[in-house]
């Protein structure tokens, strides 16, 4: 028997009775459409979840660096990281136990009213900070090369730090005390988007920092551009103590991937089964349509077999009936899968992501029910006995 | 001398029950090419038994049927069904045509299965609707039909293997005095074109027609 007669027999046989094959797809259709959605719905939810993370979070390294005896990284080694291609910006912070409680004011003028005495975390910091917290110089600017060089008595205060100390100014130059030595003030900074803390910090050139025991570097603040995080987590340590690197601690955003399968996970679990179910569902119903449909042929039976049909022609051509139902089914569930992601995607205004290989995976998975659907009934057409078939 | 196209020899067909019942017993028939038979016999007495069997649609308890020349009985079930696909042309009381196919589909079914030419199908099938008178409804569904026109597409269907053996069963028990009279009149033309019938009937009308008549009683074959 040719393949295109097989074909089209079972072509024909399909669409003698168009309503009824058509209702036949419908558990299919309804099985293959829930899990298009529920694929296509958490790969397009998991990549907005990722992707708002992807601005902040993915793009930021911290490392820490433990204190010990002799300086594990240098004052200057984070100029070595900025020559790393994908790294954005950086800046060495140090900041310890004796530092974090330091008495500061801005003036001498004792006044009964106010408080104003503030205990208050000094840290000392590159001039690349700005930048590597994600933050603004509100007011003022921040220190450069030139003020640490020089040991120049200069502070910038966090922008809660200013609101405490009562400084709202930078016109008249003002001062702070720290310890009992005066600053001056020469910005503040604001609008941190990374490491909020330095808020309430008073910030001070490196130079500066060891009159207040600020001697080593303890922490190093890294950005990348989107996608080089963990290649520069691999790269930093070395970058920064090439001796050491085995000693910092290197906090990195967990990898894209990771979080995307975290979240598909929640989602998919129990619409997976509603929507195997469903599909359980279709193959009952195709088996159960094609059984009949044997049943009622069973005189075109009989008539194929005397016309010459062996008995694997007949089963072959029940099989196809079943799997092109099933094909059917599988082929408007994941065009109607499809149309609802992006439906869904529309109104939520996300990106629709769905995988390729998903969209052409759901027919197949249509026409294997069918098939399988179709093995008993079509057995039971080949088992029958001519004779029988045709009384 | 040629071969026959029917050869049976002391075919015997049971039944399995208690007591067996012997549909056909000890049956010797001969059909030669370009015979015309009609084989007779009221209901119960053996007749469809008979039918199957010639038309390889059941196999004989014991004895040996030939067909062409081919022994039949120790044939496996792919084989007999080659042959009745190649050699056998059925024509059925009920016309067994589908439906929601049209006249020359109907026909151009006989070719689905084994080895033919798939180009040359439709041609060969309305060379086959020209000979039984046919070309006029071709692309019409059977509901459409009489009964005499359907009977006559279903031997269209039947003629387009060029088959050896015309196997027909109560060719014309659903039709008219008038289409049974067309159908007649076609197996004649057929058997002039040197087409090999066996007819199997109940109404005389039919029988008579023939060159050849058996009769079958209990199981029992009698030339008349």
């Amino acid at each position: 028997m040719h393949l295109r007669d097989l074909l089209n027999e079972a072509l024909a046989g399909m669409l003698a009775r168009p309503v009824r094959s058509a209702l036949t797809t419908l558990g299919t259709v309804l099985g293959i459409t829930t899990l298009v959605i529920t694929l296509g719905i958490a790969a397009t939810a998991g990549n907005q979840i990722v992707g708002r993370f992807d601005e902040l979070t993915a793009t930021s390294i911290t490392v820490e660096v433990p204190e010990t005896k002799t300086p594990l990284v240098d004052w200057n080694a984070y100029t070595e990281l900025t020559r790393l291609r994908g790294v954005t910006s950086a800046a060495a912070v140090a900041e310890n136990k004796a530092s974090s409680n330091l008495t500061v004011r801005s003036n001498r003028i004792v006044d009964p009213t106010r408080v104003t005495d503030q205990t208050l975390t000094v840290i000392a910091a590159t001039p690349g900070l700005p930048e590597a917290a994600k933050g603004r110089m509100t007011q003022g600017r921040f220190f450069d090369a030139g003020h640490v060089e020089r040991k120049d008595r200069v502070v910038v205060l966090g922008d809660q730090a200013a609101k405490l100390l009562g400084v709202t100014r930078l016109d008249e130059a003002p001062a702070v005390f720290i310890a009992g030595r005066a600053y001056t003030v020469i910005g503040v900074l604001g609008e941190l988007r990374r490491d909020r803390s330095l808020g309430t910090a008073v910030i001070v050139p490196p130079s500066i920092g060891k009159l207040f025991g600020l001697r080593d570097v303890t922490r190093v603040l890294i950005n990348t551009s989107l996608g080089a995080a963990e290649l520069i987590a691999g790269q930093a340590p070395t970058a920064l103590s090439p001796g050491n690197g085995d000693m910092l601690q290197v906090i990195a955003p967990p990898s894209p991937t990771r979080a995307r399968d975290g979240v598909q996970d929640d989602v998919n679990g129990l619409f997976l089964i509603l929507g195997l179910v469903s599909l359980v569902v279709g193959a009952v119903g195709i088996a159960n349509v094609t059984l009949v449909t044997v049943m009622e042929r069973v005189a075109e039976i009989g008539l194929r077999r005397s016309l010459g049909a062996a008995r694997r022609h007949i089963a072959a051509q029940f099989l196809l009936e079943s799997t092109l139902i099933g094909l059917t089914g599988g082929v408007i569930g994941a065009c109607l899968g499809v149309v609802a992601v992006v439906a869904v995607s529309a109104a939520k205004q996300w990106t629709p992501v769905l995988d390729g290989q998903l969209a052409l995976a759901a027919p197949v998975a249509g026409a294997v029910v069918g098939l399988l659907a179709g093995l008993y009934p079509s057995l039971r057409a080949a088992r029958m006995e001519p004779v029988d078939a045709l009384r | 001398m040629p071969e026959p196209v029917i050869a049976l020899e002391a075919v015997c067909r049971q039944f399995p029950a208690d007591p067996p019942v012997h549909a056909l017993a000890k049956v010797d028939l001969r059909v030669e090419p370009s015979d015309y038979l009609a084989i007779a016999g009221p209901s119960g007495s053996g007749k469809s038994t008979l039918l199957n069997i010639l038309g390889l649609l059941d196999t004989p308890t014991s004895g040996s049927y030939r067909l062409d020349g081919i022994e039949t009985t120790t044939l496996r079930d792919g084989g007999r069904t080659k042959l009745r696909g190649s050699r056998i042309g059925f024509v059925f009381q009920s016309f067994h045509l589908l439906s929601h196919r049209s006249v020359v589909e109907n026909v151009m079914l006989a070719e689905v299965y084994g080895r033919h030419e798939r180009r040359t199908r439709k041609e060969r099938a309305l060379r086959a609707l020209d000979q039984v008178g046919m070309s006029h409804r071709v692309d019409f569904l059977p509901d459409r039909l009489s009964g005499g026109e359907r009977q006559r597409c279903a031997i269209a269907r039947a003629l387009m293997g060029t088959p050896s053996l015309l196997l027909c069963d109560e060719p014309t028990g659903n039709l008219d005095s008038r289409n049974t009279a067309a159908v007649l009149d076609l197996f004649d033309d057929l058997r002039a074109q040197g087409l090999t019938i066996v007819v199997i009937t109940h109404e005389d009308e039919v029988g008579a027609r023939a060159d050849r008549r058996v009769r079958i009683t209990d199981g029992l074959l009698t030339e008349e």
